[in-house]
């Protein structure tokens, strides 16, 4: 069984960190897991922004990359949201059944991690260990676009050390939504304000997704409100061990 | 309503001033927060015994199937209400609809009407065309009332006055009654159920006196040809059975093929909007009882856009909404901003697709604003009792948007925003197909970060730090590593 790393643009370029600790989990596990260096963006920013024709190379590319695998995991629930729902979409605009038929045989190989442990691997607990008080928030398109359900959280229950705190308004909005965190900026702001005042009212040290993207904007706002908390990927805690705790 | 949405500010500009308003956000979030928790409990209710999920679907069904054969019910419609002594007109928009109301209250030689809250009656301007024909309309819903005195615009479909507060809505009471009928009293407090008796008896005068009553229809069933009206206060009975006559403006969507399909929707409707198993009033009509009620009455169908909707294969599905406000009350866009923002009678989640739907994208930057007021977090299809797929009609309408712009080139030159987003999103798409440009680029990303903190990003950076830029990418790390093998 042939499994592919897609690590997503803005893990490649900002946050490499989760994306070694997605290979270290994974090899703990017995996976071993390829990077093809030919991947780029699965779109999403341009489908939501309304570009679709600037879309089509992007999921042309994908499946060129991705095709060959039998199972493909990334840490970004709305990448694969976009990769199960949107492609097919990009792939009719483009016209060429061939990209159609490779974009059906590709999205449904495609696994948010939570997805990839749980549904593939079949495990719960990961061996991990993380002493923090930590709460979690759904991020709406693992939540409602994956339907992920409790999957996450199951995970973080099972990490030794870890407290688990709920969030209050946890399914609700963050205000990120991609384009729109600058499109509609103010709306945006106020949206993540409330959200970090849940998170604060949690007594979490830590707030964990499974989207860096939700979290740049959560963790941008909490580091400008010096709230005392820190944002952290779900993958980061998960390959967390008495050895090597991650994002300490 | 007396005010008008016409020449409203784009969603951002209009939010960012909404956002600023502390009465409005804490107004909203207790109210949409109360209304979300009730109608939890009621859906959590029906799936102790029944199924939820069946009922949306079944709603969905009797929905879709009169659109497919929209053509056909509508004239089956026609042939019952004109079997039951109805006059049917056809209105193609809103200028033919609101000559046909006007002539009809004309030829009737009075000068006031009573109205049961109605949303096309608001999208159409009907109140503004009959003052201008020297003709009063007097909203009669207590909402409606408040937003009417005070000449100011609705905020929700089903609580249009819910950007006000009790105190607000006393002021207005005192200050407008007598302006236009019987007074407050000068002793009115701002308790609920005080308000609501000044309310009260002011209307009651106009209730007896009104010879013209109007009404929408929330369902018109083509085979029986009845019109339906779902209320909680009573007001909308009164204008539909003491008037001499009845006018009835119906958007052409709100047809159901047979009476037993009314009953899905009777459920879903109450428990989705005011979050009760029923609603207190339901009237229903199907033409003219001798000796009971508006012995005239007249059905005006509007198209109004609609057809337009129907012919836009992802957007169609917005023709089902039965206009029960769940979507408004779910979104966390609408619960910080209001309803203003979206600068039509329709705001919220429904409104940032609707509004495009009816009157068409790229040629009104108000309208092509509001495919974008949506984070896409998919709450308002979770809740919708009609299983409209917001986001998905939301991210079509914003690639009408795009593609509006691409046909029109010249004009675009003039708006150097969308010139912009159109080139930074063209200049990340190209090297995001050429893996090796890629790399390049990320080495660039760390720069890239540094200038934004250094000249702007402010839209971003105004409340937001930026992440730190890591020394490498992933990739680079992958490559350097050997994956972190060596």
């Amino acid at each position: 069984m042939r499994i592919a790393l897609m690590i997503t643009c803005i893990n490649d370029a900002l946050y490499p960190g989760t994306g070694q600790a997605v290979v270290r989990l994974l090899r703990r596990l017995g996976v071993d897991i390829e990077f093809p260096e030919g991947q780029t963006c699965c779109s999403q920013p341009m489908v939501n922004t309304g570009y679709l024709d600037e879309a089509v190379p992007l999921v042309r590319n994908f499946v060129e990359v991705f095709g060959g695998f039998d199972a493909v995991v990334t840490p970004s629930g709305s990448c694969v949201g976009c990769v199960r729902h949107q492609h097919s979409l990009v792939a009719r605009r483009s016209g060429d059944a061939l990209l159609a038929a490779a974009v059906a045989d590709t999205s449904p190989k495609v696994y948010e991690l939570s997805e990839f442990l749980l549904d593939v691997l079949g495990v719960v607990d990961v061996g991990a260990y993380y002493p923090h008080r930590v709460t979690y928030h759904p991020t709406c398109h693992s939540l409602r676009m994956l339907g992920v359900g409790d999957r996450p959280r199951r995970l973080l229950e099972a990490v030794r050390g870890l407290t688990l705190v709920d969030l209050p308004g946890a399914e609700e909005c963050c205000g990120f939504g991609g384009t729109f965190a600058v499109k509609n900026a103010d709306t945006s702001i106020a949206m993540g304000t409330d959200k970090v005042r849940h998170i604060r009212e949690s007594g979490a040290e830590i707030v964990v997704a499974g989207d860096n993207s939700c979290l740049t904007h959560i963790g941008g706002l909490m580091s400008r409100q010096r709230a005392g908390v820190r944002a952290v990927h779900l993958a980061e805690i998960l390959a967390s061990t008495s050895e090597r705790v991650d994002a300490p | 309503m007396t005010g008008t949405f016409v020449g409203m500010p784009t969603f951002p500009r209009a939010a960012r001033a909404a956002l600023g308003n502390t009465q409005l956000r804490h107004n909203l979030a207790h109210a949409t927060g109360t209304i979300r928790a009730k109608r939890q409990r009621l859906v959590d209710e029906v799936n102790a015994t029944s199924d939820w999920e069946a009922l949306r679907v079944a709603g969905t069904a009797v929905k879709e199937s009169a659109l497919r054969s929209l053509a056909d019910r509508l004239e089956q419609l026609e042939s019952a209400l004109v079997a039951n002594g109805a006059t049917v007109h056809w209105a193609r928009d809103a200028a033919e609809a609101n000559a046909i109301v006007t002539s009809v209250v004309q030829r009737h030689r009075a000068d006031e009407v009573v109205k049961v809250k109605s949303m096309l009656t608001q999208e159409i301007g009907l109140n503004e065309a009959l003052a201008a024909a020297g003709v009063a309309a007097w909203e009669t819903d207590l909402a409606e009332l408040i937003v009417q005195l005070g000449d100011d615009l609705p905020s929700h479909i089903l609580v249009p006055a819910i950007h006000r507060n009790r105190a607000e809505i006393r002021e207005i009471f005192l200050a407008e009654m007598a302006r236009v009928g019987r007074p407050a009293p000068p002793e009115l407090t701002d308790e609920p159920a005080v308000l609501a008796a000044a309310a009260r008896a002011h209307l009651r005068e106009k209730f007896l006196r009104a010879r013209v009553g109007i009404s929408g229809a929330n369902f018109a069933v083509a085979d029986t040809g009845t019109l339906v009206v779902v209320e909680s206060e009573g007001n909308g009975r009164m204008c539909l059975t003491l008037p001499d006559v009845l006018i009835s403006v119906v958007g052409i969507e709100k047809i159901v093929p047979t009476w037993s399909d009314l009953d899905p929707l009777l459920r879903l409707l109450p428990r989705s909007s005011t979050g009760e198993r029923m609603n207190p009033y339901t009237s229903t009509w199907s033409g003219v009882t001798p000796g009971d009620g508006p012995q005239e009455v007249h059905v005006v169908l509007l198209d109004n856009g609609r057809t337009r909707a129907l012919a836009d294969e992802v957007g169609r599905q917005a023709l089902r909404c039965i206009r029960c406000s769940a979507c408004l009350n779910v979104c966390p866009v609408y619960e910080r901003t209001g309803g203003h923002a979206y600068g039509s009678v329709y705001p919220g989640p429904i409104g940032a697709i609707l509004n495009p739907l009816l009157r068409g994208v790229g040629h009104d930057e108000q309208i092509d604003s509001l495919p974008y007021a949506s984070s896409l977090c998919g709450a308002c299809f979770e809740v919708c009792p009609v299983r409209i797929d917001i986001p998905s009609v939301l991210v079509d309408q914003r690639v009408q948007v795009v593609d509006a712009r691409r046909d029109s080139l010249p004009r675009l030159m003039s708006r150097p925003g969308h010139v912009a987003e159109s080139l930074a999103v063209k200049s990340v798409a190209v090297p995001l197909s050429r893996p090796r440009l890629l790399a390049t680029v990320e080495r660039l990303t760390g720069v890239g970060l540094a200038l934004a903190r250094r000249f702007g990003a402010r839209r971003w950076t105004s409340a937001r730090d930026l992440p730190v830029a890591p020394d490498e990418s992933f990739r680079a790390w992958w490559r350097r590593t050997d994956g972190g093998r060596r």
